[in-house]
């Protein structure tokens, strides 16, 4: 299978929110809650951002690496757990803002965290089988914690898209695989706002047992180890979790280092293992190895072998920011100023 | 503004599309079927062109008072845009202090949301200007 990343773009609202600032609020240790979750700050999206104008900014990004014909575009894929509607995709706003409209076959994925790895997914099966030349896969979230739950101090915005295709690949993927099962650490019913979920329950048998089964199956489908890869990338719903899948895989953290974003920006869900992709994308050397490695609750993992061709530096330009660009941020905002933004004022 | 009235201006507005007259070779924004100087001799020969995405503020006020959708914002800058090598626009200026909104200040296009009647409504998507990355 010749199908690889033809370009890819990220965006990260500039807002931030320190975990002490929220703590406060709720009459917590700021200072423990960081330190226990590895982060030291989140990004917090405009009044006027949601998952569709991500979308689109992330989508923009990756033009901006490529020279393509929009309409050469078949497929627009875009993965989420806040689609601003229940009903009207995401990806057809997408489209015509690329001006890759009417040709092409759009649809918004849902699965937590993994939507967007899984409609990377997508595309590869329909690059493979010539059914559409490119196709874009985006994670992308907005998501919230209800106020005072622990998500609260996580739960970021931000998102990445990614081109896939056949021809002018910058990173082959090599092989890619899933694993999936009924599990409930997390979920959202219809019409409630914020999520809940299974507290601990959240950790070994949901995040753990996906992340590195899903991990080992592709070790073992690709005959590598962790010694044949210069970088990993892991699902980061804090800055703990995916540090210890690491480890457990026998990943150094100078391979995990740079694709672990959540320490600054938070846990942007969909997002969030694709701007880890999209930040070693920014700075990786050609014949350069990969591991990614996604997780939705509920539950599943999807795994990719990645190796970055010669044709990487095509997609180096300063027509748009690199992620670690857009991680870095100064723009702090209070927590009275983040509940109006992200609507937990009711008026 | 009405679904339909929006829905027909949304090429323009996601994009930045707007007309060239084929007779005196003026850029309208937002785009005209008929040029308001050359009048019958432009008919047929009006083009659509996309405007640059970058531009310059030639003037701007701060909004203290903000209509609805724009509520949540306030204070904000809206400026009017020379884009370059085309026309001009007015447009809010985003992703920054409004304090630091200045004349001659490089602005680049960016997509967001524009407003919404009511929470169960259609939601408006367009452009809106931020800083330039020459100018963060
Ligand atoms: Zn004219």
């Amino acid at each position: 299978m010749d199908v690889g990343i033809v370009s890819y773009g990220g965006y990260i609202p500039r807002w931030r929110i320190k975990p002490q600032d929220i703590a406060k609020t709720w009459g917590v240790d700021g200072d423990a809650i960081s330190r226990g979750l590895n982060i030291v700050s989140k990004s917090v999206p405009s009044p006027d951002e949601d998952v569709i104008t991500i979308s689109v900014e992330a989508t923009r990004n990756l033009l901006k690496k490529v020279q393509i014909d929009p309409k050469d575009i078949g497929a627009i894929y875009v993965g989420s757990e806040s689609h601003p509607y229940a009903v009207k995709p995401t990806a057809t706003v997408v489209a015509e803002a690329i001006e890759a409209s009417p040709d092409l076959t759009a649809a918004d994925y849902e699965f937590a965290c993994k939507a967007g790895t899984a409609a990377i997914q997508t595309c590869m099966g329909l690059v493979a089988s010539d059914m559409v030349k490119y196709g874009i896969a985006v994670g992308s979230d907005t998501s919230q914690g209800a106020p005072g739950d622990p998500l609260e101090y996580s739960a970021s915005a931000g998102g990445a898209a990614f081109l896939l295709g056949k021809e002018k690949v910058v990173a082959k993927i090599n092989e890619t695989l899933s694993y999936t099962t009924d599990t409930p650490d997390f979920w959202r019913r219809e019409g409630q706002t914020y999520p809940k979920h299974g507290g601990r329950f959240t950790g070994e048998p949901a995040y753990f047992k996906h992340v590195l089964t899903c991990a080992k199956n592709l070790f073992q489908r690709t005959g590598t180890g962790p010694e044949d890869y210069q970088y990993a990338v892991f699902h980061q719903p804090n800055g703990k979790f995916p540090v210890s899948a690491g480890k457990k895989l026998g990943f150094s953290i100078d391979q995990i280092k740079t694709g672990l974003l959540v320490p600054r920006i938070g846990n942007t869900y969909s997002g969030a293992v694709l701007l880890g992709l999209a930040a070693i994308l920014d700075i990786a050397d050609p014949d350069e190895r990969v591991f990614v490695v996604g997780y939705g609750s509920g539950a599943g993992s999807d795994a990719f072998d990645i190796t970055v061709r010669d044709e990487i530096e095509n997609t180096r330009t300063d027509k748009c920011p690199t992620i670690e660009e857009m991680v870095e941020s100064n723009n702090f905002v209070d927590y009275a100023t983040y509940a109006k933004f992200r609507g937990k004022i009711l008026m | 503004m009405g679904i339909p009235r929006f829905w027909r201006e949304t090429p323009s507005r996601y994009n930045l599309i707007g007309t060239k007259c084929g007779n005196c070779g003026t850029i309208h924004f937002p785009p005209r079927v008929v040029c308001p100087s050359c009048h019958r001799k432009s008919i047929g020969k009006m083009e659509r062109i996309h405007l640059s995405n970058e531009g310059t503020v030639v003037s701007y006020s701060i909004v203290h008072d903000a209509p609805h959708s724009f509520k949540m914002q306030k204070p904000y800058a809206i400026a009017m845009i020379e884009l370059e090598g085309c026309c001009r626009l007015t447009a809010p200026i985003i992703d920054c202090d409004p304090s630091d909104v200045k004349i001659g200040m490089k602005v680049e296009a960016t997509f967001r949301k524009l407003g919404e009647q009511e929470k169960d409504d259609v939601i408006h998507y367009g452009y809106k200007f931020r800083p330039a990355r020459s100018e963060r």
